[in-house]
């Protein structure tokens, strides 16, 4: 237990230290990079819930990012000001609702958009029905037929993404308002708002690990360790498998849909690279180096990963280094590389 | 909208569905001796189509289309030396995991070494503006030789499965392999050489199939896909499935453009594949005894 402080107490201290230098030095653009990979961080520990408790490959998380990040740009940039002009019932309701508001397109012109939070609670929704939907059929496959059910899955979602011209096409959508919190806190790409974006976004993928940490302690984590060791002995233990995978799969999806959305927003746009298939390999490469079943490793090894690949230190050898990855890590370590150093510590 | 006009695109059918028929042998051949799904598959198609365009600066077509051949067998083999046979406990996930890196580092390597220049082969015989005629419809000679390597293909791939004594082995290892190996069959040996005819028939097919659909270093991948969902569609293992699949999928897809933009004619392919996965992942010619008894 006073370990366990000791290293969150020494995690708060680095975060602070982290922010400090960077402004001391002049640098704090790289708070950008790296308030993006904590996004993707979040998206990646969904599939980690996935992929290394549930054992469940997924070659399609990219897709729910995608479904997450354009469910939001799409109802926060659609113009209903013709509708309104109509008064239409329902845009007057949403208004009542507070779930539409006026605003200020780029070029200063008045518009009428849904808000930044109505639209990030409806892509929760929508992602978690898409995820039940695809989840029911395609969780019945195992090994390579899943890891291809998924793949497609995220390959339709990227070509329609990129042939639908609701979707910007391959120009994807821009101009995203600032999605505001609460007080003065918003999450924007502005420079002004950068340091409170870094702590927002820290404090998000807190949240987040400490609901999946609990999620993992309760019966549920325990029934999808059960899964992945063997699924038949876990069936003949009386956990309904299916069930908990699906679970599991909506729960990783709505992860991945908030770290779109929130991305999209911080970014202030989205484009259908996001929706890619690489994209969903390299967060399965994130999930293989950090150990699988491992939320901290995955997290560190994401935000760690994700701010070298978007700072271009790998240059144009970036997808290379994640193939690289994969395969090495695959063979010289199935464990992930936190666990090299544990498993030294056991035999020295 | 005459008879030749259909034509045509049942042509063009044809010559797209022999492509996945070869790319969709070669995922069945890596599958019976190792059960595994290669997921770099496209790329070999990729490469022989590369090394030939290399090969072809210093000598005449065919001989460069022999060299390309021999080395995306080189690399097949060392694929199976390097990363197959050398894994301790291979679980399905770590498999696909590896296969999936592998296309990308093959992938991203094309990139470095040919660039990202969309690449052609010289025709066969003719040249671009060559045609022949055929029952009013106009079709260039490539597709002749598509069609006829791939029958030339498929019907070595048999004989040599069904008379050799290697390929006997094979099949047997494709059977069951503890049985193999107690009759005396060098099973490691039996992956290394699947993985040589695969790459192999796969870097022949990219090299006819080029002139015609051109060559990038990315183009494996969409190809792998289609070659998967034609694999999937005959039966998983079952070769002679993936002859019927294979042109089945080639026509759909080249008569879709009647009816559906042309953006979505890529996810065709992948919404037959879910639809077949989620139906009857058996496929339509795999027997359900036969598939419930194997790994996946």
């Amino acid at each position: 237990m006073v370990k366990k402080i000791i290293f969150l107490i020494f995690i708060f201290i680095i975060v602070i230290a982290l922010q400090k230098i960077l402004t001391k030095y002049g640098i704090e653009f790289y708070l950008t990079q790296i308030i993006m990979s904590i996004y993707y961080t979040i998206c990646i520990l969904g599939l980690c819930l996935l992929m290394g408790y549930a054992g469940q490959i997924s070659l399609g998380q990219a897709g729910f990012f995608a479904i997450g990040g354009y469910t939001s740009a799409v109802l926060t940039t659609l113009n209903l000001m013709p509708y309104f002009q109509q008064n239409n019932k329902f845009i007057l309701f949403l208004i009542k609702l507070n779930a539409a508001a006026f605003r200020e397109d780029m070029f200063g012109e008045k518009i009428l958009t849904i808000t930044p939070f109505a639209a990030f609670c409806f892509a929760i929704i929508f992602s978690a029905i898409i995820a039940f939907l695809i989840g029911i059929p395609v969780l019945k496959l195992k090994g390579h037929y899943l890891a291809m059910a998924t793949l497609g899955v995220g390959i339709i979602i990227y070509r329609i993404v990129l042939g639908t011209q609701i979707f910007g096409c391959a120009d994807g959508i821009y101009d995203l308002p600032e999605f505001k919190l609460f007080a003065n806190l918003a999450i924007s790409g502005s420079s002004k708002l950068r340091v409170q974006n870094y702590y927002i976004a820290i404090v998000i993928l807190s949240i987040i690990l400490i609901l999946l940490y609990n999620l993992i302690n309760s019966r549920i984590g325990r029934a999808l360790r059960a899964i992945h060791t063997s699924e038949d002995a876990a069936e003949a233990l009386g956990i309904n498998t299916a069930r908990y995978k699906l679970y599991v799969f909506v729960i990783s999806a709505i992860i991945a849909a908030i770290a779109g959305c929130l991305l999209t927003h911080f970014n202030g746009g989205i484009s259908p690279a996001e929706a890619s298939i690489m994209k969903s390999v390299k967060y399965v490469a994130i999930v293989a180096v950090g150990g699988m079943a491992n939320f901290y490793g995955v997290m560190f090894m994401g935000i760690i990963l994700q701010f070298l690949s978007l700072r271009g230190y790998f240059g144009s050898f970036d997808d290379l280094i994640f193939g690289a990855i994969l395969v090495a890590m695959m063979l010289f370590s199935s464990e992930g590389l936190f666990n090299i150093f544990k498993l030294r510590k056991k035999y020295e | 909208m005459d008879f030749s006009y259909y034509f045509q695109y049942f042509l063009s059918g044809l010559t797209n569905g022999s492509t996945y028929i070869i790319v969709a042998i070669g995922f069945n051949i890596i599958y019976n001796s190792t059960g595994i799904i290669n997921f770099a598959q496209g790329e070999f198609l990729m490469l022989g189509a590369m090394t030939t365009v290399s090969y072809l600066k210093f000598m005449p077509l065919a001989l460069a289309i022999i060299c390309a051949v021999f080395t995306t067998m080189l690399i097949g083999f060392l694929i199976d030396l390097l990363f197959i046979r050398t894994l301790h406990k291979p679980t399905v996930l770590k498999m696909i995991i590896i296969t999936i890196g592998l296309s990308i580092i093959i992938q991203e390597l094309a990139l470095h070494i040919w660039d990202e220049k969309v690449k052609t082969l010289p025709y066969f015989t003719g040249s671009l503006d060559t045609t022949i005629k055929i029952f009013n419809a106009y079709i260039s000679p490539q597709v002749l030789w598509v069609l006829g390597s791939s029958i030339f293909i498929i019907i070595i791939l048999n004989l040599f499965f069904k008379y050799s004594l290697i390929g006997k082995a094979m099949r047997a290892c494709a059977v069951n392999k503890e049985v193999a190996r107690l009759c005396g069959i060098n099973t490691k040996n039996i992956i290394s050489l699947s993985f040589i005819i695969s790459s192999g028939i796969g870097a022949f097919a990219g090299c006819v199939i080029t002139p015609l659909s051109q060559v990038q270093y990315n183009c494996g991948t969409p190809i792998a896909i289609k070659g998967f969902t034609v694999a999937i569609l005959g039966g998983l293992g079952n070769n002679n499935g993936a002859i019927i699949a294979g042109i089945f999928l080639g026509i759909i897809e080249s008569f879709s453009i009647l009816f559906l933009p042309l953006a979505y004619k890529e996810a065709i392919a992948t919404i037959i594949l879910l639809i077949i996965l989620i139906c009857k992942p058996s496929g339509f010619l795999g027997k359900k005894e036969l598939q419930s008894l194997k790994e996946f």
